[in-house]
């Protein structure tokens, strides 16, 4: 028994990264970064609007949060759909009674079925941006181009047209690319995107078609992650994020401004159950002295003209 | 395939010859950092597949990458303020990679010992040549780096073979002698130092390292919240340290630095580390250390007590 020989073999095994995306950068070594009137922390409350599809195909996996059971998974379906009848307008009034500015990552697909809450949404002015066509619609490796040139291409005009705003803003669904979808997304107007989680402050991020940024929405402290893959409780979701807050917080006494990143969906932290744990975290962080809450694109813009 | 891999014999815990640590310690404590390099394309591997989705994985790929750009620091200026040197379970090529973090460890003599090449290249269907090549490309790579002879030893990703202990102690005897490759991480059957049965005869120690203290174990696996790992982490010392009294033990905190350095986790683990360094009779050490002291002091009372004890019921 043996393995090919090529397995100890190591063609990338040099200095940086094993490929040419971006530069080996330690966060500490880097310029510290100041946020808008002296804040030290710069909120970013991300709020993931999603349409997973009865009709699920799960190409080239089922996607997290997806249906799990034989046609037609109704318990599942119903049950994401309820975030967007019931829990995103808990979440609008908490996040207006304790002046959060939220961001919208919304499907396409949503926007296009659901006319009045994407109306709702567009009358808000806050920033959209464009989480892939829908939960079923994967970015992944081995992808065929031209099949994913027009699915990128679809779910941004289409977004585009039905909300007015100029949507740079990019994360895929469950955060996954093909080796392509970096320059796609570059070719088509995106200047930022969520996907790679390698990070807590932005960095450059090449294309064949440019730079892109890369803007730290970290999966740790994701409601879905923490509550419905690690089983925790809603209230340990809160005693998270105030830790860490707390611990960028302290961060930043030495290193300059950082960033705290919540990706949250209506269809979990939305529950009669859960609602409360949000509010508190928002009444907490929206009071403090040391938050700036912002949209993804104003953070992204203050980092640049540091 | 064998019933039993061999390395160790059966030896109960009660009426063992007593270990004395250093200064009269009751528990050797230890902080083993993995730093480790996983790849975004790795070559397939029959036995393993590196990521659950097609390359690029990014939700894996990115959250480590993250470790090694974020979380290292993190970790290492904590260690520091609790006065503990890391002992590092390293994917060597990340001396080739990052040499800027094997240069802040050098200068914290910290250890360093071998975690393979990369997180991602199994063990699992290697010739007894290749895992003999790979395991001595990785001590080349950190004497080569580092200086230092590698003692321990951590399969990479724990991806084993049926040799996988008697090659790294051969290999180290081939490069060092006696100063490289005389113990393992591999094993979780004690929580004292125990005597590895090897065809090489060599003196060679099984070093606890705790796959239940692992953060990847605790976060990735059971995924508990970081206060009941904090926890957890402070009933394990107050068990070994009582324990401890009546002949020494060891704990081991194995972490990953794209784990229990995240923003959310770092308060527990801080806590944690204050608590079991705030207790007067710790040896605060590297696996290494724990490793030379036995084999100086303990390993042929051990062997002789283990014989002793299986003479008793007579053995299998």
């Amino acid at each position: 028994m043996a393995l090919n020989k090529t397995y100890l073999e190591y063609p990338e095994r040099s200095y940086g990264m094993d490929h040419d995306r971006y530069d080996w950068d330690m966060l500490s070594n880097r310029k510290p970064i100041t946020w808008p009137n002296g804040k030290k922390i710069a909120l970013w409350v991300n709020v993931g609007v999603q349409f997973f599809p009865l009709n699920q195909k799960g190409i080239p996996f089922k996607v997290p949060g997806g249906m799990t059971k034989p046609y037609p998974d109704l318990r599942h379906y119903s049950l994401r759909d309820y975030g967007n009848r019931i829990g995103i307008y808990r979440f609008l009034k908490a996040l207006d009674k304790y002046n959060i500015t939220p961001t919208f990552a919304m499907n396409t697909r949503l926007a296009e079925r659901l006319p009045y809450l994407t109306g709702t949404l567009k009358d808000r002015g806050n920033e959209i941006l464009c989480h892939g066509y829908d939960m079923d619609k994967l970015h992944y490796g081995g992808q065929n181009i031209k099949e994913e040139e027009e699915l990128v291409k679809r779910s941004l005009d289409s977004l585009r047209k039905l909300t007015g705003q100029e949507i740079n803003g990019w994360v895929s669904p469950a955060k996954n690319e093909s080796e392509n979808t970096p320059d796609i997304l570059a070719e088509n107007g995106i200047t930022y995107f969520c996907d790679w989680v390698n990070d807590e402050m932005p960095y450059n991020f090449k294309t064949k078609n440019g730079i892109l940024t890369a803007m730290p929405l970290t999966t740790e402290l994701d409601d879905h992650f923490i509550i419905l893959n690690n089983l925790h409780s809603a209230e340990d979701w809160k005693h998270q994020v105030i830790d860490a807050f707390h611990f960028l917080l302290q961060e930043t006494e030495t290193q300059g401004g950082r960033i705290l990143s919540i990706n949250i969906h209506p269809w979990v932290l939305g529950q009669p159950h859960r609602i409360k744990y949000l509010e508190k975290i928002l009444e907490y962080l929206g009071s403090h002295e040391a938050v700036w809450s912002a949209s993804s694109n104003t953070i992204l813009n203050a980092w640049k003209n540091n | 395939m064998k019933e039993d891999p061999g390395y160790y014999d059966y030896w109960p815990y009660e009426n063992r010859p007593k270990i004395k640590w250093p200064n009269g310690a009751k528990v050797a404590f230890w902080v083993a950092p993995n730093i480790e390099f996983y790849e975004l394309n790795p070559p397939d591997n029959p036995f393993r597949k590196p990521w659950p989705q097609p390359s690029p994985a990014l939700p894996g790929y990115t959250s480590r990458d993250w470790g090694n750009r974020v979380g290292h620091i993190r970790q290492m200026k904590l260690l520091e303020k609790y006065g503990i040197r890391g002992s590092i379970s390293l994917s060597t090529a990340l001396c080739d990679h990052h040499p800027e973090i094997i240069e802040l460890c050098k200068e914290r003599n910290w250890e360093f010992f071998s975690h393979g090449i990369y997180n991602t290249r199994y063990t699992y269907g290697m010739s007894e040549t290749q895992e003999r090549e790979m395991i001595k490309d990785s001590i080349e790579t950190i004497y080569k780096h580092t200086g230092q002879k590698c003692a321990g030893y951590l399969a990479p990703a724990l991806s084993h073979s049926e040799n996988t202990l008697d090659l790294f102690a051969e290999v180290g005897t081939e490069l060092f002698g006696d100063e490289a490759g005389f113990y393992s991480c591999d094993l979780f059957h004690d929580d004292q130092p125990t005597p590895i049965n090897l065809r090489s005869g060599k003196r060679f120690a099984s070093i606890p390292y705790s796959l239940e203290m692992n953060d990847t174990i605790a976060y990735l696996v059971q995924k508990i919240t970081p206060r009941r790992y904090g926890q957890e982490l402070k009933d394990n010392f107050d068990r070994l340290y009582a324990e401890g009294a009546e002949s020494g033990t060891i704990m081991c905190i194995p972490t990953h630095n794209y784990q229990v350095t995240n923003a959310h986790r770092i308060k527990a683990y801080e806590e944690a580390l204050e608590y079991i360094t705030g207790h007067s009779d710790v040896w605060i050490t590297t696996g290494k250390e724990i490793a030379s002291y036995y084999l100086d002091n303990y390993y042929d009372a051990s062997l002789e007590d283990i014989h002793q004890k299986n003479k008793k019921y007579g053995t299998k």
